[in-house]
Order: structure tokens, then sequence, then C-alpha cells
């Protein structure tokens, strides 16, 4: 057992400095580095009360593929000048009333949370749920999502398509004068369609690629 | 006292695990050139040692007595850092490869998944080493390999999905021993195929060497780094290449199983079995190297998204259906 509080606390304190250091720091990647650095400690916490499955779904979606554009977008464009702005400036103030009003709603949502666990313990009772029975984390997730909520499963996946779609749809453009080249032509490409034997005249040359 | 024995117990077992990875490293170093060379028509390294086999054991030797240099410009605590990542995730990924039934470090339920997400992170160490190094050819190159390796670790999820339809766990000992009575290359080959270039595309092997493609890049990502630390990247990039063998071997080749249940066949242990698949996928990585130019990277691209992510993805349609159909869905 304290083997396991050794382990829970270590976790908790990283994900928590690293938090931290995600907004304090000045430059902009290693805040994307401290970011990837909350999201493995926290699946590290998923994985320590028994949901591997969880944990190990966001390491792959969150660390493997999300963070990894962050780190493009915040490598390609330079954000790292803006945000020492915000920091020395005074437009910091404007951000502050925003920032204020959605850590307030959080708060208060962490709050009815707890407050609920506190209150009506039984409804959180872990030996109700399907997890504590002999089948695995993996097996007993997927039974749930796919039968008791799977139009809701569904639904969310259409989403994330409709998402995706609007995404590509906004930023698709049509650019003129750029030269694209097709497989199927090169490939079927003859020999009497790129050579030509041509008799060359002295002093006068040939004209190639009209 | 008896906690601390549980310990020394696994730190022993983590050694015993990690130096044969670490020495076959070094090996295959050696074999890939000789492969390379043997196709060639040249001798390769054949000096050192018997057959060269110390070839890179003299290597190593150069590296660690040789300057490591830290460009002034570079963003230091993360240049050093990206070795050590690339190293560390290339490593710890062998805890859940099975060798044998028993033999098995950490025989966790999720254990393909721990796989998939060790070798996703394995994008963090270029592109920490790309960028830290300030310089303009090491962040083209991780840059590259970025792009590279997200595109084709989507295929290779698709790829895993199927064999996990067949198989209904997340276990590697379980994928094994589902292969039993037939190894799931016969029924899935394409996806073989397709897993097997995916592989050589999420190591950036040749022909999909782009971020090191050293006619344009110089030496990509590991442009600034020299000494150790470069010996460290050159060292994760092949325990990288060994583990993908190692998953080949896994979801496709029967694991530590040996190819017929006769009896002369069934003593040698599945530790063997395990390393002659894993060898056999390496020489034909490292053929593949000899014989194949290197990918445009538009070409690259397209290879991943427009041919292999919707292959794969049909597959597990079908592969799905079939199972469906005939009432074989693996069901416990």
């Amino acid at each position: 057992m304290i083997a396991h509080a050794i382990f829970f606390y270590t976790f908790s304190l990283i994900a928590v400095v690293s938090a931290i250091m995600v907004t304090a720091s000045k430059n902009t990647v290693h805040s994307v580095f401290f970011l990837i650095l909350d999201f493995i400690s926290i699946s590290c916490l998923f994985i320590m009360i028994g949901a591997e499955f969880l944990g190990m779904i966001m390491l792959i979606v969150y660390v493997g593929a999300v963070a990894v554009l962050f780190l493009f977008v915040v490598m390609m464009l330079n954000v790292a000048q803006q945000k020492n702005q915000w920091f020395a400036g005074k437009q910091s103030s404007k951000h502050i009333p925003v920032g204020l009003i959605i850590s307030t709603l959080i708060f208060v949502e962490v709050i009815i949370v707890i407050g609920g666990w506190k209150y009506k313990p039984e409804i959180f009772d872990i030996n109700n749920s399907l997890a504590s029975k002999s089948v695995s984390n993996t097996h007993s997730l997927g039974q749930v999502l796919y039968t008791d909520y799977i139009h809701v499963f569904q639904i969310s996946g259409m989403i994330l398509l409709v998402a995706m779609v609007g995404a590509i749809v906004l930023t698709f453009r049509q650019r003129s004068g750029v030269k694209k080249q097709s497989y199927i032509k090169q490939i079927s490409r003859e020999r009497a369609e790129g050579v030509e034997v041509l008799e060359v005249q002295s002093n006068k040359g040939v004209k190639i690629d009209d | 006292m008896e906690y601390l024995s549980i310990v020394f117990q696994e730190v022993y077992k983590i050694l015993f695990l990690l130096v044969p990875v670490l020495v076959s490293v070094a090996m295959i170093v050696w074999l890939d050139r000789r492969v390379w060379a043997f196709v060639q028509k040249r001798q390769g390294p054949n000096v050192v040692g018997p057959f060269g086999l110390l070839q890179s054991l003299a290597d190593a030797l150069k590296y660690i007595f040789k300057e490591v240099i830290i460009p002034s410009s570079s963003n230091k605590v993360i240049f050093i850092l990206a070795p050590i990542v690339t190293m560390t995730l290339a490593l710890i990924a062998w805890a859940v490869i099975p060798f044998s039934a028993t033999q098995v470090l950490a025989d966790i339920n999720v254990g393909i998944l721990y796989l998939f997400a060790v070798s996703s992170l394995g994008v963090y160490g270029i592109i920490m080493g790309g960028w830290a190094s300030n310089s303009k050819y090491p962040f083209l190159g991780a840059i590259r390999s970025a792009a590279q390796m997200v595109s084709y670790e989507v295929s290779i999820g698709v790829i895993i999905i199927n064999v996990l339809l067949c198989v209904g766990s997340l276990n590697l000992n379980d994928i094994v021993i589902a292969q039993q009575n037939m190894w799931f290359v016969i029924p899935l080959f394409p996806m073989f195929v397709i897993f097997f270039i995916s592989a050589l595309a999420e190591t950036n092997r040749p022909p999909f060497d782009l971020p090191e493609a050293e006619a344009e890049l110089v030496a990509g990502y590991q442009t600034e780094y020299s000494g150790m630390m470069y010996a460290m990247f050159w060292l994760g990039e092949y325990a990288n290449i060994l583990l993908m063998c190692a998953m080949g071997a896994i979801l496709f080749l029967g694991g530590w199983m040996s190819p017929i249940d006769v009896y002369p066949f069934t003593l040698v242990p599945g530790a063997i079995w395990l390393i002659l698949k894993i060898l056999l996928l390496f020489i034909l990585f490292a053929l593949v190297k000899a014989i194949v130019p290197r990918y445009r990277y538009d070409q690259l691209m397209r290879l991943g998204w427009k041919v292999f992510l919707p292959l794969s993805l049909i597959w597990v349609v079908l592969t799905a259906s079939y199972l469906f159909y005939f009432n074989l869905l693996p069901v416990n």
C-alpha cells in the first residue's frame, strides 16, 4: 500500500507541477512539452486505478497524435513571441476576465462532482459497477459502449466526422498553376511518346518543351 | 526488507532482458551492413574480429571517446533530452514482448496497446532533437519525420484492429496462442505486407528515410549531434527496428510458437523461435534498404493516406463480416 501511495503522489505531483508550468513557462514549445508530461502522468494515474484501457488510449490519442499536432503548430508559427508580449505588455488584462470565468465554471463543476460523491457515495460505489466483475477493464468498457450506449457512441463519432469534414472544407482551396503528377500517366507512358528522334541542323538547334 | 528483495528481483529480470537486447542491437547493425554489402557485391565490415562481428563494438568505443558538442544556440536541455527519450522509448517497449508462455517481464492485459502507444511516442525524440538543434536541416528533418510517423501509425493501428478481431484479446500472449492452428500471415496476408511497409516508414528505414535523406538534408534531425549522443539516436533507431520486427512476428508469424506442432520442433525453446522470426523479418528490412530507391515526399504521403489507410479499413470490414457471418467471432 505504501508503494502505491508513493507512486500516486509522485505522479500527481508531476501532473500538477507540469500543469502549472504549461501556463507559466515563457517558451511556447516548452509549454507543449510540459503539457505532454502532464498527459503522460495523468495516464499513469489512470493505469494505477485499474483503468488500463483508458490510460493507454490517452497515451495513443493525446500524446501520440494530438500533442504532436500542437507541437507542429507551435513550432511552425511564431507563437513564442506573442506569448512573451502577453507576459510583458498590458494587453494581458483583456484575457484575465475570460480566464477567471472559465476557471470558476470548472471549479464549480468539480465541486458539484465531489459534493455528489460525498453526499451519495452509493452512486459511485465501484462494487456496483461492471468494473469489479472478473472481466477485464477493456471487455467491460466494450460491453457497455456497444450495447447500452451505442447510439451516444455513434453520434459522437458522427460529430467528430462532421467536424473533420468541416475543417477540410474550410481550408480547401483550388490553386491554379500548380503542376500535378498523375501516377497512371507516368506509369503508362510508352517509349514512342517520350522519345523523339530529330535531325538537328547545325547552328539552328531544336526547340524543346513548348 | 521483503519489498527490497522484490525490487532486486525485478531489476535482475530487467537487466536479463535489456542486456541481450542491447547486444543484439549491436549485432543487428553489423548484420544490416553485411546484408547491404552482400546485395551490392561488396565485402562489408569484415576486419574487426571474426567476420567483422566486433565492428559495432569498435564503433561504439569510437563514439564514447569522441567529444559531445552542444551547439551554442541550441536549446540545451531539450537537445540533451532528445537522444535519451529515443533510447528509453525504444527499450521500455520490450517489457511486454513474450518470449514464451511464461517468459515475459510484464504480462499486461493491454499489451498490444502499450506497444502501439510506445511506438507512437517514438516521434518525440526526433522532433525534440530537430527543434532543439536550432538549425535548418534538423528542423526540416524533424517536421518531415513527424508527419510521416503520424501518417503511418494510423494504418498500423487499423492493421492491429484486424488481428484483434480474430483474437478477441489485447494480451500479447493471447494473440500468440490464437495462432496455434494457423498463423495470421495466411488469412491476413495483404495486411502483413501493409504492416511491413508501414513498419519501414514508422522506423524511418529506406526507402522511407526522408527525415535523414543525406542527399537533401545532410543527416536530418541528427545533423548537430556527435559522439555518444549520436550513438544513442542510432541505438534507439535500431532497437525500434527490432521492436517492429518483434511486433510483426507476434502479430502475424505466431510469436514464440514453433512453425509445426510436432515433436522435435516443440523441444526448441520459444525464445529461439521468436528470435529466428525477428531475424527473418530483419533480413527483409535490410534487403529492402539495399534494393529500393528512396521515395519522394508526396509519394510517401499518398501511399500512406490514399492507399494503405483505405485498404486496411476495407480489410477490417471484410474480416469482421467474415467472422460474423460464419459465427467465428471469439467470445469469452
